[in-house]
């Protein structure tokens, strides 16, 4: 279970990651997003896994294990903040792209220039 | 936010609730601030006035009352380490009346104009402060985490008050840094969750006297989220957004920033002085920080030199002070650091000062830093009416005011005399001198030295630019409240200066109860009659 989480995070992370570094601002909005899935997982996980153990006793309840509840708690906290600040980002995107014309992380195209006689691999 | 538990007030004084103000004053007067219609514009202003006027009276009133013993509050009453405590001692007390007074100048500039640039300012200033508050005043990892978002989110809505291009743009870029580093942020403070089982800053402290079974991930945790923080004070190499996110932001809204990097480095400070002052991992990272603190004032220097605009001077200003502090918490020098303290609050008035002055100095100049409407329906000019609804008048012989203001920013942040940026940097140095001079030591008088000549050269050059080479723009319009805010900033640098020697004297006093971890944990986990007790 484990192993499976841990890769899980990782390839979200590293998606995450490749996602956030494109150019274009969408991309780097679905490469935060990918990114905080991955460290919700992590705060999850560093509460140790377990399989049907109840985070929270009741009156004389007998169990041999226990679920923590804490990182739950705090991943809680942590996935609304993480979705209304991203849902803020989006608004600033869109508005970036009405006042620059174009979805690019520097608000212009990269220049790219034309190929002359001279220079025919620019 | 629970209120303790009232039900025996009868022998607790309301002083004893005094902590808690700075958080719970302004969430609601934010709160109000956006059940108002945007309309009434006098009212907010004078909500919030009396808020900002509130908190810092309150700072104030804190400054005199922790100097024995800090002050605990427990919220909801639950004891630590089961409950959230906020720590009021006196690095607290200190940073809370430093945001005061940054933020009542910020607020009475933004009365002039840039307040009706947009709609919601006051709210999401007076939201921006109580984070700020909240932050310096818990005792809590993740509440911390809270508070920096509130206070993030906030500031997202400041950079972009205004609109415009510029401020959107940069907007992008801060608002992609800075979720980055929350994610760095929660990662470090899982792992330190994982490691040590409790997130109560004094637990934590506690826990670290017996070095726990994984001490190394506990570094790593501790690492990381340090990276968070650094994010946030802007240190090489993970500053380059401050620079042009602050040049970018309205004024009012640059100088409130300015205490954005200051909330990363009292962070930094409070952390790396409790767990690793002493205990089973002592002395970690610290080496690094002075490397990082050295490399941020070489940068910032050199930026500041590279500077054409006086906006972005003064965000390099700010990264130098952020690098000063660092480095000197990094030498392990108490006398260095309480001088770096000093140092501290005086720069951050000066930035927040020229950033100010250089709305003042070029408004008018460049078109593109004009506001520009992002919501037709709830937008007005502050640049179109001509004086008919400005509140206050112009202010004459407005162009001897700003040049002598640009004058003090400038004496301060180079450090000479007679103002406080001298005082603190010769506190450091006589510091550093009265321990054993070690290369670190060396390094880092020689960094100050030439960031000090190296901030005079571009700030004198800028200021003979804007004030003294004849152009045919009209001179500047200073109007009241702006003429108020800068006189408050420049008063608190002056003060500084004249009453240098109690100022010390409290940043020593800081820094000895700073570097005594095992009082600030005792007083948290084991104050009996601790204060919102109720007892």
């Amino acid at each position: 279970m484990e192993i499976v989480l841990a890769a899980g995070i990782g390839v979200f992370a590293a998606s995450g990651v490749w996602l956030m570094l494109r150019p274009r601002t969408f991309q780097v909005v679905l490469g935060l997003s990918l990114l905080s899935y991955a460290v919700n997982l992590f705060i999850f996980s560093m509460g140790r896994l377990t399989v049907g153990a109840p985070p929270v006793l009741g009156k004389g309840a007998e169990v041999v294990s226990v679920d923590d509840p804490v990182p739950q708690a705090l991943v809680l906290t942590a996935l609304v903040i993480g979705f209304a600040l991203t849902a803020l980002f989006l608004v600033v995107l869109l508005a970036a792209r009405g006042v620059t014309g174009n979805d690019h992380v520097d608000g212009r195209e990269p220049h790219h220039a034309e190929p002359t006689p001279e220079n025919p691999h620019p | 936010m629970n209120a303790p538990v009232m039900s025996a007030t009868v022998t607790s004084s309301w002083l004893d609730h005094l902590v808690v103000l700075p958080i719970v004053l302004p969430i609601a007067a934010a709160g109000a601030m956006f059940l108002m219609d945007e309309r009434r514009r006098t009212l907010k202003a004078a909500v919030s006035l009396v808020t900002v006027l509130v908190m810092l009276a309150v700072a104030i009133l804190l400054l005199g009352r922790v100097g024995e013993a800090p002050e605990v509050y427990r919220l909801g009453n639950w004891a630590a380490p089961y409950g959230i405590v906020l720590v009021a001692d006196r690095l607290s007390a200190l940073m809370l009346a430093l945001a005061g007074t940054l933020g009542l100048a910020a607020l009475i500039f933004s009365f002039a104009r840039w307040g009706q640039a947009g709609p919601r300012f006051h709210g999401l200033f007076l939201l921006l402060l109580m984070g700020v508050n909240g932050a310096f005043l818990t005792g809590d990892v993740f509440n911390l985490f809270v508070f920096f978002e509130v206070m993030l989110a906030a500031s997202y809505g400041l950079v972009l008050h205004g609109s415009g291009e510029t401020r959107i743009r940069a907007g992008l870029g801060y608002i992609a840094v800075n979720l980055v580093a929350s994610l760095f942020f929660l990662v470090g403070v899982s792992l330190i969750y994982g490691t040590m089982g409790t997130l109560n800053m004094a637990d934590l402290a506690r826990r670290l006297a017996s070095p726990p079974a994984e001490i190394a991930l506990f570094e790593a945790g501790c690492a990381v989220l340090g990276i968070a923080f650094l994010i946030k004070c802007s240190a090489w190499p993970l500053g380059f957004w401050l620079p042009t996110t602050y040049s970018a932001a309205s004024a009012p809204a640059a100088a409130i920033l300015a205490i954005l990097s200051k909330v990363g480095i009292y962070v930094v400070l409070r952390l790396s002085l409790l767990l690793f002052g002493a205990g089973s991992a002592q002395g970690f990272g610290q080496s690094w920080i002075l490397a990082t603190g050295l490399a941020t004032i070489a940068f910032g220097t050199l930026g500041i030199l590279a500077a054409r605009e006086l906006t972005r001077a003064a965000g390099y200003g700010v990264m130098i002070s952020s690098g000063t502090v660092l480095a000197a918490l990094g030498t392990g020098n108490q006398g260095a650091l309480s001088g770096a303290l000093y140092y501290l609050l005086g720069s951050t008035f000066a930035a927040a000062a020229l950033f100010l002055l250089a709305e003042i100095l070029q408004r008018g100049r460049d078109p593109a830093d004009a506001a520009q409407p992002v919501f037709a329906d709830e937008y007005r000019d502050p640049f179109d009416d001509a004086g008919s609804t400005e509140i206050g008048r112009a202010i004459p012989a407005a162009v001897a005011i700003v040049g002598g203001g640009f004058l003090l920013c400038t004496l301060m942040l180079a450090g000479i005399p007679p103002l406080s940026g001298f005082v603190g940097k010769l506190a450091m140095f006589t510091g550093l001198a009265s321990g054993t001079m070690t290369t670190s030591a060396w390094g880092l008088i020689a960094a100050l030295t030439l960031s000090s000549l190296f901030t005079l050269i571009p700030l004198v050059r800028l200021g003979i630019f804007s004030l003294w080479v004849p152009h045919d723009d009209p001179p500047p319009v200073l109007r009241a409240p702006e003429l108020a805010a800068l006189a408050l900033l420049l008063t608190a640098c002056i003060a500084l200066a004249v009453w240098g020697g109690p100022a010390l004297s409290y940043t020593e006093a800081t820094v000895r109860w700073l570097s005594q971890p095992s009082d600030y944990v005792r007083a948290v986990l084991d104050g009996a009659a601790a204060p919102g007790a109720g007892s």
